[in-house]
């Protein structure tokens, strides 16, 4: 017997062994949902290997800082140039967008729509990763002591990146959207319509359980959904890059993350996520009509033009397809000055002493909780057509927006501050 | 110097010092969480079971291969969100392996190695893809003509793990 035992040592050895690892293995699979058996080997394994990741890391990025901030700076000025004129243009935009903002966050308002907002993110640099090509997931260098938590949402400048999976001392493990074990509440762009982002064996990602029927086209936005509960809703997630016929009812659907997965630098670890009813902004609303008259130089502000009737007026100057809540005009009835404040899609619009007197006369001064005026959206890319349903038990009437009204006036100067605010009498 | 005898041949056995034994797969395991997200490429590279296979076959003790691969697979394993185990089986296999091998043929021939590390290089994909698929339930992608080159990309990367290794092994 001890002569089998002893020539036969090696390989029972290693029976032993494999036995021992099999066993662990399948205590983790069925405990995986319950608790982290193996929290303590990570921990170790991680507290030895994160200090010399953040060392190196942090010895790159102070190389690469000083080489391309104090050596390197070729093309720099051309780029200087270009990214002045790109932030010109995206200043209009912007105000452009901002009053598309105001717009929708008041019809949420009105609709009672609650959302989350990401009110507080903590920049984090990424250290390592797995060292396996079966999984993807990186090591960020911010932890417990940095207050971060399992299943904060990870995001960078450009779109989602995954979430976190473990967190310890001074270090998190981040578990990209590419893995297989990942899963994100994802939804079309254009079509709204929802599914789950999953990761494949290859580090792709794909969106599952859309159903054939739907119009998908390759190119098209993928957003977060919020209904994972983990990343707050509309966040980019990445596009569409190849639409195929499944071998279920659903559709095959290949998205390109608009993060590069493969080459995370730093991210953005979402730390805090408020959940609150919109409220629209009531000041601060930029034009674009406003900043380029101020980069104009010498441009005179127009003159007040005469009020004339409502008809002309209506001619001359479009009205605004939106309404303050509680403006108290009936759009109807009221004649519009030739000169008002711009009337893009979702500017509010003023009114003159003459215009309120009038629709004072039209028609009494509502609650202030009841709009009198629906807002409708001007713009086709307005996807909130509900409102204009539903005006049809709280406002009198709803103005119907003119073609004109999308096109963004160049030429108007600002109404005057007070009747900038129209309270109801 | 310790001399064992197999087949009347005679086989030297080399041992690593302490340091060696502990910083050189701590610095593989760090160098492999750590390149590929500066070199994608470096992904097809596993520097953990080069250095398994490195330290086994020059030790020539089936033991300490399977040991050493153990621990070293396990170490690996804690890096990745998977349970631990999947590279740890894998890695004490090609250990035990490696080791065993090491007894019989010359692994000191630069050819040997080569083909020796695309052996083990594979045999150490089909025991993690068995494992993965069948016990975690992982959904692992195969594709021979990948780890047929990752097989020979990593063969080629361990000649030179093999001749660097051979500078600090130590003839007991």
């Amino acid at each position: 017997m001890e002569s089998v035992l002893g020539r036969y040592r090696n390989l029972i050895v290693l029976v032993g062994v494999l036995f021992a690892q099999v066993l662990g293995l399948a205590v983790q699979v069925k405990r995986t949902n319950d608790s982290e058996p193996t929290r303590l080997i990570r921990v170790w394994v991680v507290g030895t290997v994160t200090p010399l990741e953040k060392g190196l890391a942090w010895a790159q990025f102070s190389t690469s800082s000083v080489w391309h901030n104090y050596f390197y700076l070729r093309g720099v000025r051309a780029e200087n140039r270009s990214l002045k004129a790109q932030l010109e243009r995206m200043s209009i935009d912007q105000a452009r967008l901002s009053q598309d903002a105001d717009q929708a966050r008041r019809l949420q308002a009105l609709l009672g729509f609650k959302e989350k907002f990401v009110s507080q993110t903590m920049a984090a640099q990424v250290i390592g990763g797995s060292g396996s090509e079966s999984s993807h997931s990186v090591y960020i260098d911010k932890g417990e002591r940095d207050h971060i938590k399992p299943d904060m949402a990870v995001i960078t400048g450009e779109g989602v990146v995954g979430k976190v999976l473990h967190v310890y001392h001074s270090s998190s493990q981040i578990l990209l959207i590419n893995d297989q074990s990942s899963g994100v509440g994802a939804l079309l762009d254009k079509t709204r319509t929802q599914g789950i982002l999953h990761g494949t064996p290859a580090g792709e990602t794909s969106l599952d359980k859309v159903m054939s029927d739907e119009d998908v086209s390759a190119g098209e936005s993928v957003l977060t959904s919020g209904g994972d509960g983990v990343f707050p809703k509309g966040l980019l997630v990445g596009h569409v890059t190849k639409v195929g016929t499944g071998s279920d009812v659903f559709l095959n659907i290949q998205v390109r993350p608009a993060a590069d997965l493969s080459r995370l630098e730093e991210v953005l670890v979402v730390t805090k996520v408020d959940e609150r009813q919109a409220e629209p902004e009531q000041a601060g609303v930029s034009r674009g009509v406003d900043i380029l008259a101020a980069r104009l130089p010498g441009v005179p502000a127009k003159v007040e033009a005469p009020q004339k009737d409502g008809s002309e007026s209506a001619a001359v100057a479009p009205k605004s397809p939106v309404a303050k809540p509680g403006d108290g005009v009936n759009a109807s009835a009221a004649p519009k000055p030739a000169v008002a404040k711009p009337s893009v899609p979702g500017a509010i619009p003023a009114e003159t002493t003459a215009e309120k007197s009038a629709s004072q006369n039209a028609d009494p001064a509502p609650t202030a909780a009841k709009p009198r005026t629906m807002p409708v959206s001007a713009t086709p890319r307005s996807s909130f057509a509900a409102p204009s349903t539903s005006a049809t038990s709280a406002p009198k009437s709803v103005t119907t927006p003119k073609p004109k009204d999308a096109v963004l006036p160049t030429n108007r100067v600002p109404p005057p501050p007070a009747a900038a605010q129209d309270s109801p009498q | 110097m310790a001399i064992t005898y197999t087949s009347g041949e005679q086989v030297e056995v080399y041992r690593f010092s302490l340091p060696a034994t502990i910083l050189i797969p701590l610095a593989a395991i760090f160098l492999q969480a750590f390149l590929p997200l500066r070199v994608p490429f470096f992904a097809i590279f596993d520097l953990p079971m080069l250095v398994t296979i490195a330290f086994a076959t020059a030790r020539r003790n089936p033991m300490a291969g399977l040991f050493t691969g153990g621990i070293i697979g396990i170490i690996q394993d804690s890096l990745t969100p998977h349970p631990i185990g999947l590279f740890g089986i894998a890695k004490t296999i090609v250990g035990f392996g490696a080791s065993s091998l090491g007894i019989k043929i010359d692994v000191e021939n630069m050819g040997a190695r080569f083909l020796l590390t695309i052996f083990f290089y594979v045999l150490h994909e089909v025991v993690y893809f068995v494992i993965g698929r069948g016990l975690v339930g992982l959904h692992i992608a195969w594709s021979w003509p990948h780890e047929l080159v990752s097989g020979i990309a990593n063969a080629v990367l361990g000649i030179f793990i093999f001749m660097l290794l051979d500078r600090l092994k130590q003839r007991i």
